[in-house]
């Protein structure tokens, strides 16, 4: 069981919440390749590391924000506003 | 110039009788344990069901038997050793039927090909419809596969109490309303697949390696030329990738990227009982599934944990919700001890169906993107896979799951049709 520090409810358990897929991803424009668009729409990093992805606190504030996983840990590394910048991240897969 | 090979040895009731009498302490080992050759004309990493089924077909029906099999730990360690046995074709477009029945045809005649009883127990699937309109997906979905040429048959709620006795059709909180039930879907024993593929690869000359990890590839020219591995760097000019979980860190090392998210599937077991429940019984909208092992253990689970995981282990929240599930379907089962739990790194793809085929590195091959339920597909897996290497052409069942569909647009969106995909 994760528990996760939304940044406007405070420290709440996991089943509060939603992970809405990898963070950072920028729409590229509409005159944009096939593979472009397909790579927009289906192409995820899925690290087996430090994984930056969107969260929602779909039962308690509705707000988005980031989080900075490990996703072999699990180990939450960083929570930020969804469009802060990345923070500096501690050394992970502990 | 196959010259047979000593160590293994198929069963045959002489032997039984033999190793019964001495006490079943001096069976031979199942395959050779080489020590990796330099080279290789082909090289399929991951030994689990799919890559071990690639081998053994590539030896088998194409005659190419300088094969290497590389896994970094043991046999079936991965999903192949961790899931719940379920096999069916049931599926609701046409290239997924046919990919899925052609592997259910072959798993009917696989215990007699390989010489291993893969204890292929076809008890029959049902899938509950527990809403009115359920029923009406559900029976859309009978009827697409009925028309696709795969018997199934639509249950009232009667005939769904009559098959499974155990089930509360009609006291639980969304009472069962129907359910379509595939008579030749079931289960079967996933070690003994894995088992009995790498014997039969082993005996056509096929190179078994384990704890020998992949770590990366020598490409140039946009061609592959070798794997580099913990046991040292072996030529090949093919290379054959079945890593399940594993795809994208594999297809990173090699330049390529993947739409597959890596997410934990679990399992749980009850302690062993006497037969309570002779069919596998699955409901999309309670979410759960569930069935009852030779063992007499009930075997069971739900969906995929919900965030992106390596960890090969699951998590409370999604273990409870799964047995809140079986509750609600079968209240006489609470007071069951559950007695193991287990996570598999399931590789998820967009529309939940398979990737199989070329990469954009000429002489490397893919086979994954089976998530949560890739064991019934081994067999097809393994041999469009083999079929696809052998060629350097995608098998024509295997062409619909093309890697480039992901750029094309033609998905097979079974994640919308299939509910939970066992
Ligand atoms: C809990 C659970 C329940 C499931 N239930 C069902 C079910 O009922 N029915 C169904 O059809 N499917 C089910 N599935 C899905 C099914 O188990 C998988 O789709 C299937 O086993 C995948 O087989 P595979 O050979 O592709 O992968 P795996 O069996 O995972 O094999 C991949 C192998 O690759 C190895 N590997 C990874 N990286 C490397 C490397 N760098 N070098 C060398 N080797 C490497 C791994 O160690 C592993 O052994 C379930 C899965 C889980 C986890
Ligand atoms: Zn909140």
């Amino acid at each position: 069981m994760l528990q996760i520090d939304c940044p406007w409810c405070g420290r709440r358990d996991e089943d509060e919440f939603n992970c809405g897929g990898q963070s950072h991803i920028q729409r590229p424009g509409l005159d944009c390749s096939d593979a472009e668009w397909g790579d927009y729409l289906f192409a995820r990093i899925n690290p087996k590391g430090v994984s930056l992805e969107r969260w929602r606190h779909t039962h308690g504030c509705r707000q988005w924000f980031n989080l900075a996983r490990d996703t072999v840990s699990h180990r939450i590394l960083a929570v930020y506003g969804m469009t802060d910048p990345v923070p500096a991240l501690p050394e992970a897969r502990s | 110039m196959v010259t047979p090979l000593p160590v293994t040895r198929t069963h045959s009731a002489l032997q039984l009788l033999k190793h019964a009498i001495g006490g079943h302490r001096n069976w031979p080992q199942y395959w050779r344990s080489p020590e990796p050759k330099a080279a290789y004309d082909v090289v399929i990493i991951g030994g689990g069901g799919h890559g071990l089924a690639t081998a053994y077909y590539l030896a088998s029906k194409h005659g190419i038997r300088n094969v290497a099999l590389l896994e970094k730990g043991w046999l079936g360690g991965g999903n192949t050793g961790r899931n719940t046995t379920i096999v069916r074709s049931n599926y609701f477009y046409p290239q997924s039927t046919d990919l899925y029945d052609h592997s259910l045809r072959l798993y009917e005649g696989l215990s007699h090909e390989l010489n291993i009883n893969l204890m292929l127990s076809q008890m029959g699937i049902l899938t509950l419809a527990n809403s009115r309109h359920d029923v009406e997906m559900l029976q859309r979905w009978s009827n697409a596969i009925q028309v696709q040429g795969i018997a199934c048959e639509w249950l009232e709620p009667e005939q769904v109490q009559a098959e499974v006795p155990a089930l509360d059709v009609f006291g639980m909180r969304y009472p069962v309303k129907g359910a379509f039930m595939q008579r030749r879907g079931g289960t079967a024993r996933h070690d003994a697949v894995a088992w009995g593929y790498a014997r039969g690869a082993s005996q056509l000359g096929v190179d078994i390696i384990q704890n020998c990890e992949v770590t990366g590839f020598d490409i140039s020219d946009n061609r592959v030329r070798a794997v580099h591995t913990s046991r040292g760097t072996i030529r090949t000019d093919k290379v054959g990738i079945a890593v399940a979980g594993h795809s994208t860190v594999l297809a990173e090392k090699a330049g390529f990227t993947l739409p597959l998210s890596s997410m934990t599937l679990q399992a749980y077991v009850s302690e062993p009982v006497k037969p309570a429940l002779d069919r596998v019984i699955n409901s999309p909208m309670v979410h759960a599934y569930i069935s009852q092992s030779d063992r007499g253990e009930m075997v069971m689970g739900a969906g995929a944990d919900a965030y992106y995981s390596y960890g090969q282990r699951g998590n409370l929240p999604t273990l409870e919700d799964g047995v809140r599930s079986i509750l609600e379907m079968f209240p006489r089962f609470s007071r069951l001890k559950m007695m193991r739990q287990w996570g598999g790194v399931v590789d998820i793809s967009p529309d939940t169906s398979p990737i199989i085929g070329k990469t954009p590195v000429t002489g490397m091959y893919l086979n994954c993107g089976w998530g949560t339920g890739g064991f019934k597909a081994i067999p097809a897996g393994g041999d469009l896979l083999a079929a696809t290497i052998a060629n350097d052409k995608p098998h024509p069942l295997a062409e619909p799951f093309c890697l480039d569909r992901f750029r094309t647009g033609r998905l097979v969106d079974e994640g919308a049709a299939a509910g939970v995909s066992h």
